[in-house]
């Protein structure tokens, strides 16, 4: 089962897929088929942290299996602490996604499901690839399905949307792709930790290393959004789909900058450290102004989502040990408020057709599960003690005071303040003072069955991961750092001969 | 000429001899029998000699008929691309072209008698051959482009392929008339025995040679600034006879490049690779930045198939055996995505293009999500994203590239892919969209053969992205059969005589 969990995991929503192509499209067949398949999924990575060897350095779960001989291209997928809740979370983001998609997608059901779990393998591809190529592979294919879909249900203007969408991650990903060609004509493998060792044996010029890293840093930066590069994310949020929304931003980014930036290019990494720290606080304070004067509740989203991402990115940059494990852990705790803040806002679309703020008011007394679960969700992402926000936010920030730089700290901070202002005068702004025309209007329900099953979970969830971080923080401590060549003793010599044999073609 | 001369051009004789059965056939037969049927003649003609072109890798590779034709898996490589191209065109005109007389028969004869020259084009290692060859396919094509008599576009789109056509393979000819003059010869091995001997003064005039030689083959894959034709050839010219003409025909031109460059030239390669790159990048640019402002969907493919010629002339810049293989490996992949758009076009917008701009195709993927899913999966393709044969084309042509160390030349490549996206996804997001109510034009149903030619075509694509290790293996085979710079001529015509002798 160890052996081929990762394979069963990646083409479990494969098959979903193709089950569904095959299938007609007749009433909400795709959409069960969907479901089901993704929570067999979701049964599958949880045979992950399950059976995951704590302590244990390198990768788990491995499979190696070449595939294209030349270039030597290898179906190469593993599982450390790094990436091994994020699969996790990839399974459990979807049964969300769909529940959320239940009414709102109403004509196609068959191609938004299908693209749906296609979308689903690709982001599984990208977490446990350790090829480039097929990591590269996935990275791009998981553009394809959200652009589609983007296009299809676009709100106002889709297509402009998904157009944007696509090319913002596509033509950064461009130099990526000569970048590892480059690597490639270097030292002849696309294997991470063959990689790794290369560029920390000093096989590849210093000087052409820098630019390789670049490309890489710049083709993640894009895709997180790290400021001045977000201009794509609040227009997807607001043009796709719910279910799609929820799983662009933030995870794939970040959790790419950590394994191929910092990961390959540890001496590149803290060579740019200081400008992607101001970047980082520049684009919590932006973003959190930005949020604050949004009339519309996805934008609105998208830019707090600018602010939290860039203060995962003060994490991850600031090198220190817990800054590292608070901005992984924070991944997590994003991606599940913001999903859970994603269902609320899209059930909330559903019923009233409009995500303008100003056309809500005085819900609570009609919605009052509603009302509840998104100001627990609301009181996750602005960090109150207790819940998963606060461990992960308080991590980056005092590790950055204490390591890093005392000023981007209190900025961060200030930031994490605005944060609690506009998140929480959006609930005001919805569901208290007194009850708009729309919400008197409209004769309405409360949250579905659907709904219910998935999002009490998801608050649970939200505390358990506040008070008991440790279960989550203990495996990502099992990540695999950059390589840090102190004494060249470290190097298995037997990659090193692999990595020269190729060099002296 | 012996039998196994004959072994080494039976593809050749196969399809002319369908051609020639065709033609006969349809002066024959009784004004009222339909001559759909020729089609299948045409079809199953194409799959023999696809057949008997597999089994010349039974025979060892050599040349015959005087050393002007040569057999190995570099011309059976060719070989099979275009007799696929040529069978899946055939089958997808059975569908698309109109019922009534309209020359049906004529029509099969001519995609065969052109299947018949670029096959020729392929294999031939003698230049007045290879020029007889490309007349044969090109005159083929002039008439095939044309075929729309009735729409003006038509005849616009014949004289002027005609006329420019003509003119290049004008220079392909006078390169040729050079390149005697100066070895003496125009065997292609005896040239580069020519070139190679030591003492040899003619620089000059063979440097002029290639040059225009260049311009003559350049040309016919729509390279820049040899491009000017191909946007509105191809708007005028039905969407099979595009999907055919898109694609055979560049790649027999390419086989032949790659055979100038590599056996005639190799020499010469410090004068060759800068110039290719530069047209490369001009090209990529100019297809592109050209294909972002069509509004109509063959122009637009027309520039994007300029695009993608430069993206196949980067592979020249690599070392010898990675150059040949990344170029023979995106011809195959360009040509299987390039037909499979052209048969989308074809089925949606009909023979006569009555939706020919991109803004006709809005809410396809609701109207038909087969065809909209189709023409998704080609544009997606034509991209080049991964697990598509438009990646691995495109991957290893720039890691050609920067194995041969034209860092730049990927860069820019690249980058020019991420323009092009912009104008494949704006068909594919219109496609995407919700359809406008009030124009709700049903999409014809593609017929069981259309849908025969869009799977071959689907599935090639698929497979080069996902399995491209045996056709890479195959290119990688025929890279290596080239002889950079010969010895002896091979065994059996050792004592054969040139066709043409100083």
């Amino acid at each position: 089962m160890n052996e081929s969990i990762l394979t069963l995991i990646l083409l479990a929503p494969l098959a979903g897929a193709v089950l569904i192509a095959l299938l007609p499209d007749r009433g909400k067949l795709p959409a069960w088929i969907a479901l089901l398949t993704s929570l067999a999924t979701l049964l599958f990575t949880l045979h992950l942290p399950a059976h995951f060897v704590h302590g244990q350095s390198g990768f788990q779960f491995e499979i190696n299996r070449p595939w294209i001989e030349n270039p030597a291209i290898a179906y190469h997928v593993g599982v450390d602490g790094l990436s091994l809740w994020l699969i996790v979370l990839v399974g459990l983001l979807a049964p969300a996604g769909i529940v959320a998609s239940w009414n709102a997608i109403e004509k196609r059901r068959k191609i938004f499901y299908l693209l749906f779990l296609v979308q689903q393998t690709a982001m599984l591809g990208v977490f446990m690839s350790l090829d480039l190529m097929v990591y590269y592979g996935f990275w791009e294919l998981s553009l394809v399905p959200m652009a589609i879909l983007i296009a299809m249900y676009g709100r106002k203007d889709g297509p402009k949307a998904a157009t944007k969408f696509f090319l913002f991650t596509f033509i950064p990903s461009a130099p990526l792709l000569v970048a590892i060609l480059y690597l490639y004509a270097k030292v002849h493998t696309f294997d991470f930790t063959l990689l790794q060792y290369a560029v920390a044996g000093g096989v590849i010029p210093a000087g052409a290393l820098s630019w390789v890293a670049l490309a890489f840093l710049f083709a993640f930066a894009v895709k997180v959004p790290v400021f001045p590069l977000h201009g794509w994310l609040a227009d997807t949020f607001a043009e796709a789909p719910v279910a799609m929304a929820m799983v662009v931003a933030g995870k794939l980014g970040l959790y790419s900058m950590i394994r191929f930036h910092v990961g390959l290019f540890p001496a590149q990494a803290h060579q740019i450290a200081p400008l992607l720290i101001a970047l980082a606080g520049i684009g919590i304070l932006y973003g959190a102004c930005l949020a604050l004067v949004q009339r519309d509740f996805w934008r609105l989203l998208a830019y707090a989502a600018v602010s939290h991402l860039s203060l995962i990115v003060l994490g991850i940059y600031g090198f220190t040990f817990t800054g590292s494990d608070g901005a992984i852990f924070q991944i997590l705790n994003h991606e599940t408020v913001d999903a859970a803040l994603f269902v609320l806002l899209g059930a909330l679309e559903l019923r009233y057709a409009t995500s303008t703020i100003a056309a809500y008011g005085g819900l609570a007394a009609k919605l009052p599960q509603t009302a509840t679960l998104f100001v627990v969700s609301t009181l996750a992402m602005i960090g109150l003690p207790l819940m998963n926000g606060f461990v992960g936010e308080f991590l980056i920030l005092s590790s950055t005071f204490s390591g890093v730089s005392r000023g981007w700290a209190i900025t961060a901070a200030v930031g994490v303040i605005l944060g609690a202002a506009y998140m929480l005068w959006l609930v005001q702004r919805i569901f208290y003072g007194p009850q708009s025309e729309l919400a008197t209007a409209k004769p309405t329900y409360d949250l579905r069955f659907g709904e219910q099953a998935i999002l009490w979970p998801f608050a649970v969830l939200m505390f358990v991961m506040g008070v008991a971080p440790t279960l989550w923080i203990r495996t990502i401590e099992d990540r695999n750092g950059p390589l840090t060549l102190k004494g060249s003793a470290a190097v298995p010599q037997a990659s090193l001969t692999i990595v020269s044999s190729g060099e002296g073609r | 000429m012996n039998s196994s001369d004959m072994l080494r051009i039976l593809p050749e004789i196969v399809l002319t001899l369908t051609g020639v059965l065709i033609m006969l056939a349809d002066a024959a037969l009784p004004a009222g029998v339909p001559r759909r049927l020729l089609g299948w003649v045409a079809a199953f003609g194409t799959v023999a000699a696809l057949w008997t072109s597999l089994g010349q890798l039974l025979l060892p590779v050599g040349t015959g008929f005087y050393g002007t034709v040569e057999t190995s898996p570099f011309t059976v490589f060719f070989h099979a691309l275009i007799c696929g191209i040529v069978i899946v065109a055939v089958l997808l005109s059975l569908d698309t072209l109109p019922a009534d007389s309209h020359h049906q028969g004529e029509f099969y004869a001519l995609l065969i008698f052109g299947a018949v020259g670029m096959c020729l084009m392929t294999s031939a290692v003698e230049l007045l051959v290879v020029f007889v060859a490309l007349e044969i396919s090109s005159i083929s094509t002039y008439v095939l482009a044309g075929y729309r008599k009735h729409s003006g576009r038509g005849p616009e789109a014949a004289i002027k392929y005609f006329l420019l056509g003509s003119f290049a393979t004008g220079f392909l000819l006078y390169g040729i008339a050079l390149v005697f003059g100066a070895t003496g010869t125009t065997q292609i091995y005896e040239i580069a025995r020519a070139l190679n001997a030591p003492g040899f003064a003619n620089l000059t005039l063979i440097t002029a040679a290639l040059a225009l030689m260049l311009v003559g083959i350049l040309f016919k894959v729509s390279a820049a600034p040899f491009h000017l034709w191909t946007p509105d050839v191809y708007e005028g010219a039905p969407s099979p006879v595009v999907a055919l003409m898109s694609t055979a025909p560049k790649a027999a031109a390419f086989a032949l490049l790659i055979r100038v460059l590599y056996e005639v030239f190799p020499t010469l390669q410090a004068v060759w690779t800068p110039l290719l790159w530069a047209i490369a990048v001009l090209s990529m640019t100019i297809g592109n930045l050209a294909a972002l402002r069509q509004q109509n969907v063959k122009r637009m493919l027309a520039y994007s198939s300029i695009a993608h010629a430069g993206y196949l002339l980067a592979a020249f810049a690599g070392l010898r055996q990675d150059g040949i293989a990344a170029a023979a490996f995106y011809t195959a992949a360009y040509a299987a995505m390039n037909v499979g758009i052209f048969a989308v076009v074809s089925v949606v917008s009909g023979y006569d293009d009555q939706l020919p701009l991109i803004q006709d195709f809005r809410g396809l993927l609701y109207k038909s999500p087969l065809m909209g899913g189709l023409l998704i999966f080609f544009l997606v393709s034509l991209v080049g994203i991964p697990f598509t044969g438009g990646f691995f084309g495109k991957f290893y042509s720039f890691s050609s590239a920067v194995g041969g160390g034209a860092v730049w030349l990927a860069v820019i490549g690249l980058l020019n892919s991420g323009v092009a996206a912009g104008y494949y996804l704006r068909l594919a997001v219109t496609a995407a969209q919700k359809p406008d109510e009030s124009t709700t034009s049903p999409v014809a149903q593609p017929g069981v053969t259309v849908l025969a030619a869009l799977a071959l075509a689907a599935i090639a694509t698929l497979a080069l992205g996902i399995v491209p290790g045996t056709a890479l293996k195959a290119a990688q085979a025929a890279a290596h059969t080239l002889r950079p710079i010969p010895a002896a001529t091979a065994t059996q015509d050792a004592n054969a005589v040139p066709l043409i002798t100083p």
